[in-house]
């Protein structure tokens, strides 16, 4: 089909579909992140387990010619990175900080040991719902292709919502995050808490990993995240610890994140890397303007030490 | 010998306090030198499992990394900057920070560097050496600096932000070598021009090492002295240990905050300006080489002592430049090193659990907790 001359209405409709494009490993991570943050804990190593997601997601799609195994298989991998720094954190005097920056560097690095051998071919993609099929307009069918784990990440976002205010399961991990006296009080095991929890938001933040690697970009590169996994991170902290703000801020990077690409579409390419750096200026203003000086953040987890 | 030390130590008072002192350093030593060993058997068994021998790989990185004056240069190469990106983590560290972005420094520092060099063409060629380096701390001083500020007056996550301000750097670089300070002549590369020859930071004498591995010894001196022989380092260290203490002790935490994240920027900075000067002639993307995050390790490995930094940080160099080596010889990929030092970081993170904790260093301690 031949693009249509559209003009300058080709940035914004670009910027929405790179914003649905681009935002879904946001949510992910931000979900599962939000989970872990909800806990009591924060992994900051979450740009590894992406990473590693990616790669591991990639080489079991591509051996098993199956994009869903590879999901399967990249959940799978980022639980593994979670329980790891659950356990680890589970010490006394251990800097949870301190080694979710370890875990993003043994993550990276694994990932490249491994993923060596995967970057020259192609692995199936994961498939897209095409919702611009009432148009004629290939850029408009171009940016409503809404991939599967998209729609997934709204639904989770919606039930994990839900799960934090009428749920057993989250009101467990609400209590655990927000006072340690008061779970082991409820005869509730915090650090089995929090070990579940950095295990499932690990899983999600895999899940993003391949993403990347299965979908968009859609292919293996050892630059295929370039912290996702960390603003994402951040992005949990400008969404109050709450997964529907989570999935709205999550668009909103996505949408910056798109920037670039969609003015570079229309021609202007001035600048080009002053706006791939948008969404990282993005999450720093937002961190800053949502930082507050006292450390009282509203609907932060007590246990937090993030916040303390 | 856990059961025998309480035994003397009831003795004498003297001697109690002298085997407890000498435990508790025993403890500050063992410790992580115990972690360091045990990262390498993790290792090692990475790669039995792999079907690859440990001992080829220790043996490629002592020919890699330490055994010819070759590898030494080598390794030499990389000791300048990762001793000065391991004293960013290192001096915020001591007021309980962790900012590990000392990448960006690295990189803005090396930018500043060679902007400069293209500026000072008609001065005296020592004072044109001085602004370059002038130009680099400054830059790298206020990049982190800011994110002291950031932290100490908005609340700031700094872990967070460090990193953020980091991959801004890497863009700026990208947009200003392939923009505005773009030398025509460098085709392939992106750079800035070249800095002219008188410029350039030579080799030091008797040893097959640019000047910046002294400078990064110098540095590390500085900082110990800074840290534990002046009154501010011992404000920092109080407020490190309990910040509302500091405060109503009338201490300047805000002051402190800034000046230590200022000045880790600032020997970032330094280290990208030896980068430029005396490794590469111009900022491109080769200031990208990942030191600020080896960086992060080495502070950590040496438990933010300055002093111990250098020892660390020539081990790890030494495994770095052992890479190639590596990758040729056993059929192992470049990032094998990142691995190793993936693992070698979580364990000597894990060790931090065990201090004070073992009855051998501790010979106060009763039972198990």
């Amino acid at each position: 089909m031949e693009p249509v001359e559209i003009g300058l209405w080709g940035v914004p409709l670009a910027i929405l579909g790179g914003a649905i494009r681009v935002s879904t490993p946001f949510i992910f991570v931000s979900l599962g992140e939000c989970l872990t943050e909800r806990s009591g804990r924060i992994n900051l190593g979450l740009e590894g387990t992406l990473v590693f997601g990616a790669i591991s997601g990639y080489a079991v799609a591509y051996e098993t010619g199956n994009p869903f195994l590879g999901v399967l298989a990249a959940a799978l991998a980022g639980a593994c990175f979670g329980l790891l720094h659950g356990w680890i954190c589970k010490f006394k005097g251990v800097n949870d900080i301190a080694v979710g920056i370890a875990m993003m560097l043994f993550g990276m690095g694994l990932a490249f040991f491994f993923g060596k051998p995967y970057i020259q071919p192609q692995a199936p993609d994961l498939p897209a719902i095409p919702f611009g099929w009432w148009s004629d307009t290939p850029q408009v069918q171009a940016a409503l292709q809404v991939n599967i784990l998209f729609i997934l990440g709204a639904i989770l976002a919606v039930a994990m919502a839900w799960m934090f205010k009428s749920t057993r399961v989250g009101l467990t991990v609400r209590v655990v995050g927000d006072s340690t006296d008061a779970a082991r009080a409820m005869g509730i095991n915090p650090n089995s808490v929090r070990l579940l929890s950095t295990a499932a938001g690990g899983a999600l933040a895999g899940i993003g990993g391949a993403y990347l690697s299965l979908y968009y970009p859609g292919s293996w590169t050892e630059g295929v995240s370039s912290g996702q996994g960390l603003m994402a991170i951040a992005l949990v902290i400008f969404a109050r610890w709450n997964p529907i703000n989570c999935f709205w801020a999550a668009l909103l990077f996505g949408g910056t994140g798109a920037l670039g690409p969609a003015l570079q579409s229309v021609g202007i390419s001035e600048g080009y890397y002053l706006f791939f750096a948008a969404p990282y200026v993005l999450t720093l203003i937002l961190l800053i303007m949502t930082s507050s000086p006292d450390r009282a953040m509203q609907g932060a987890p007590l246990e937090l030490s993030l916040t303390k | 010998m856990s059961i025998t030390f309480p035994q003397k130590a009831t003795g004498s008072p003297v001697a109690a306090q002298l085997v407890a002192r000498i435990a508790l350093r025993a403890e500050a030593v063992l410790i992580p030198v115990g972690a360091l060993l045990a990262g390498f058997v993790a290792f090692s068994l990475f790669l039995l499992f792999l079907g690859k021998s440990p001992v080829e790989f220790f043996a490629l990185v002592w020919k890699g990394g330490f055994s010819s004056a070759f590898s030494w240069q080598n390794t030499l190469s990389r000791v300048a900057p990762l001793v000065l990106a391991a004293l960013c983590v290192a001096l915020p560290a001591r007021l309980g920070l962790v900012v590990i972005g000392g990448e960006g420094a690295i990189v803005l520092g090396g930018l500043a560097a060679a902007v400069t060099g293209t500026l000072v063409v008609g001065l005296p060629s020592a004072m044109g050496m001085v602004l370059m380096a002038v130009a680099a701390m400054c830059l790298g001083g206020l990049w982190i600096g800011a994110i002291g500020a950031l932290r100490i007056k908005r609340g700031v996550n700094e872990t967070i932000a460090s990193l953020l301000m980091a991959y801004i750097a890497i863009a700026l670089l990208n947009h200003f070598v392939e923009g505005p300070f773009r030398d025509p002549a460098s085709l392939n590369k992106p750079s800035t021009a070249p800095i002219e020859t008188a410029l350039q930071v030579g080799d030091m004498p008797f040893v097959a090492a640019h000047w910046g591995v002294l400078a990064g010894i110098v540095a590390c001196l500085l900082c110990w002295v800074l840290i534990e022989r002046t009154t501010i380092g011992f404000a920092a260290r109080i407020a490190g240990d309990n910040v509302r203490a500091a405060q109503i002790q009338g201490l300047p935490v805000s002051k402190l905050v800034i000046g230590f994240t200022a000045l880790g920027g600032a020997c970032a900075g330094l280290g990208g300006y030896f980068e430029v000067a005396a490794v590469h002639g111009s900022a491109n993307a080769s200031l990208i080489a990942g030191y600020g995050y080896t960086g992060i390790l080495v502070a950590f490995l040496a438990r933010h002592n300055p002093l111990v930094i250098i020892p660390v940080a020539v081990l790890l160099a030494g495994f770095e430049a052992s890479g190639g080596l590596i990758q040729r010889r056993m059929d192992l990929p470049d990032a094998t090193v990142l691995v190793f030092e993936g693992m070698v970081f979580i364990i000597i993170l894990l060790s931090e659990a065990l201090y004070g904790r073992l009855r051998i260093f501790n010979p106060g301690l009763r039972g198990a907790s």
